[in-house]
């Protein structure tokens, strides 16, 4: 079970309940995987995270794993085994910007 | 009895405010979308109960949002339970997917290199004048697209961007079609403006586009004043009954065209400053328009601290100021491009949001003005519909 932390307005679109949401993942779990599967589960996030063609990060979006920032990390490096059994979430953050 | 519906969008959310006929008693829902930069609602003349949406945020990125209840409920297209479950699997969630055609290329950027085309954000929705599932939408960096299926998936009428669009450049505001008008005559006939590329007319239902910037001078904007395209177009108005006839606020000046854009004439006269963003026809009345001068480019408030909307029964030239229940000092807001809206009743109602969170309403073409409400976030658009 893998735990995703969104930040309040992309609950609010997906219209999710609570802080996170819990994904199964059947292959490798790399950051990639992780937003593919949230995308395929809740569609109205494609293009809100990263790029609908190119899969790029949006510029004010931050990835932070067992508090390290993973923004810039590869999309299919694997995850830490904290993550991938459920003990820390992946935080899927809106950048400090705007003041 | 009629009744209003006012479409506001604004810099936290989208707000409906609703009256009958006689505007007097408003009741104000909202914010839909809190938080959100709600840049422009429309409703479809063919089924006032769709209302687009576009809905944006510059963490994260577009979204599209449809009503097909007058506002009530909203879905992003494609994703509505029924939808869910339907035969067809879930959704490709592909109703905020703006992808130019083709090679995106390249335009003019503010230092006068090259710059590659980025979609950033919807600008205007123009939903079909006959078909609620159609609609045209106006996008940062400049470009047209069109969807069919009621929002699900959009697509690029490239040919706009074919219209020399190497050389159209972004302005203060970003670069954007921001104004989309269909001629009610001739389905094949559309009109976008855009800061800062100017005018342009399709006769071919989007196929192709021609520039009609013909009479535009911009002396302190652009190196050749009479440039063929790179005009800072504030924003186009028509009135249905006479589609040819066109007006337009640009960076500064008032104009107007008698021949569908072939050629303008500064109609400015004596305004205090034709500098300005939005422009307005009356409902019933061809040759009656509205603007509302703002000091310059430099000082985006109205002259003097009064507000006061000018309206022309000339067709331009001879304007007289409107400010009877309007604040007449100490007040420095701005009203941007696509914050007035008229309603179809009659008297004609003339619609307004400011910057400062206020919408202004006059019942009775522009002679008296009231608040319909004081304190929302900047209003960046407005529009009306007037429901039987």
């Amino acid at each position: 079970m893998i735990r995703v932390v969104l930040p309040f307005h992309l609950r609010t679109l997906a219209r999710v309940a609570g802080d996170e949401v819990r994904l199964d993942l059947a292959g490798p779990v790399t950051l990639g995987a992780v937003l593919d599967a949230v995308e395929q589960q809740y569609p109205v996030l494609r293009g809100t995270m990263r790029d609908h063609g190119t899969l790029k990060r949006r510029p004010f979006i931050r990835f932070f794993v067992v508090k390290e920032d993973w923004s810039l990390e590869l999309a299919d490096k694997q995850l830490p085994p904290e993550v991938v059994d459920g003990r820390e979430p992946v935080l899927i953050v809106g950048a400090m910007a705007g003041g | 009895m009629s009744a209003i519906r006012v479409l506001v969008g604004t810099k936290k959310g989208a707000f409906i405010l609703t009256a009958d006929g006689r505007r007097q008693d408003w009741q104000i829902s909202g914010p839909h979308f809190a938080g959100w930069e709600m840049y422009h609602l429309k409703g479809s003349a063919a089924d006032p109960n769709r209302i687009y949406a576009s809905q944006s945020s510059g963490w994260f990125g577009q979204i599209i949002q449809r009503s097909d209840d007058g506002g009530r409920t909203w879905n992003t297209p494609g994703s509505s339970p029924e939808e869910l479950q339907g035969p067809g699997g879930f959704p490709r969630g592909e109703s905020n997917k703006f992808t130019y055609a083709g090679e995106a290329g390249t335009h003019k950027w503010y230092d006068g290199t090259q710059h590659p085309w980025e979609f950033k954000r919807v600008w205007h929705i123009e939903p079909s004048l006959t078909d609620p599932d159609t609609a045209y939408a106006g996008v940062e960096d400049a470009a047209i697209f069109k969807t069919t299926d009621g929002g699900r998936s959009w697509q690029e009428l490239p040919g706009l961007r074919q219209a020399k669009g190497a050389l159209w450049q972004p302005g203060a505001g970003g670069m954007a079609v921001h104004t989309i008008l269909l001629d009610p005559k001739n389905a094949k006939r559309m009109y976008v403006a855009i800061s800062a590329g100017g005018a342009f007319r399709t006769d071919d239902g989007g196929q192709t586009w021609k520039p009609i910037n013909r009479g535009l001078k911009s002396p302190y904007e652009l190196p050749d004043p009479d440039a063929e395209v790179g005009h800072c177009v504030h924003r186009i108005a028509l009135h249905p009954a006479r589609p040819e006839v066109l007006f337009m606020q640009k960076h500064w000046d008032v104009l107007r065209t008698d021949n569908a854009g072939e050629h303008w004439t500064e109609v400015s006269g004596n305004l205090p400053s034709d500098f300005g963003f939005p422009i307005d026809v009356h409902a019933h009345e061809p040759e009656t328009i509205y603007v509302v001068p703002i000091k310059s480019d430099s000082e985006h408030y109205p002259p003097e601290g009064k507000l006061r909307v000018y309206r022309s029964k000339t067709g331009g030239q001879e304007w007289e100021a409107l400010g009877n229940g309007l604040p007449q000092k100490d007040c420095y807001v701005n009203v941007l491009r696509d914050a007035m809206a008229v309603d179809a009743l009659e008297p004609c109602g003339i619609y307004f949001g400011t910057t400062g969170g206020q919408v202004y309403c006059s019942a009775n073409g522009g002679d008296s003005w009231n608040a319909i409400t004081r304190d929302l976030p900047g209003v960046l658009s407005v529009e009306v519909q007037t429901l039987k």
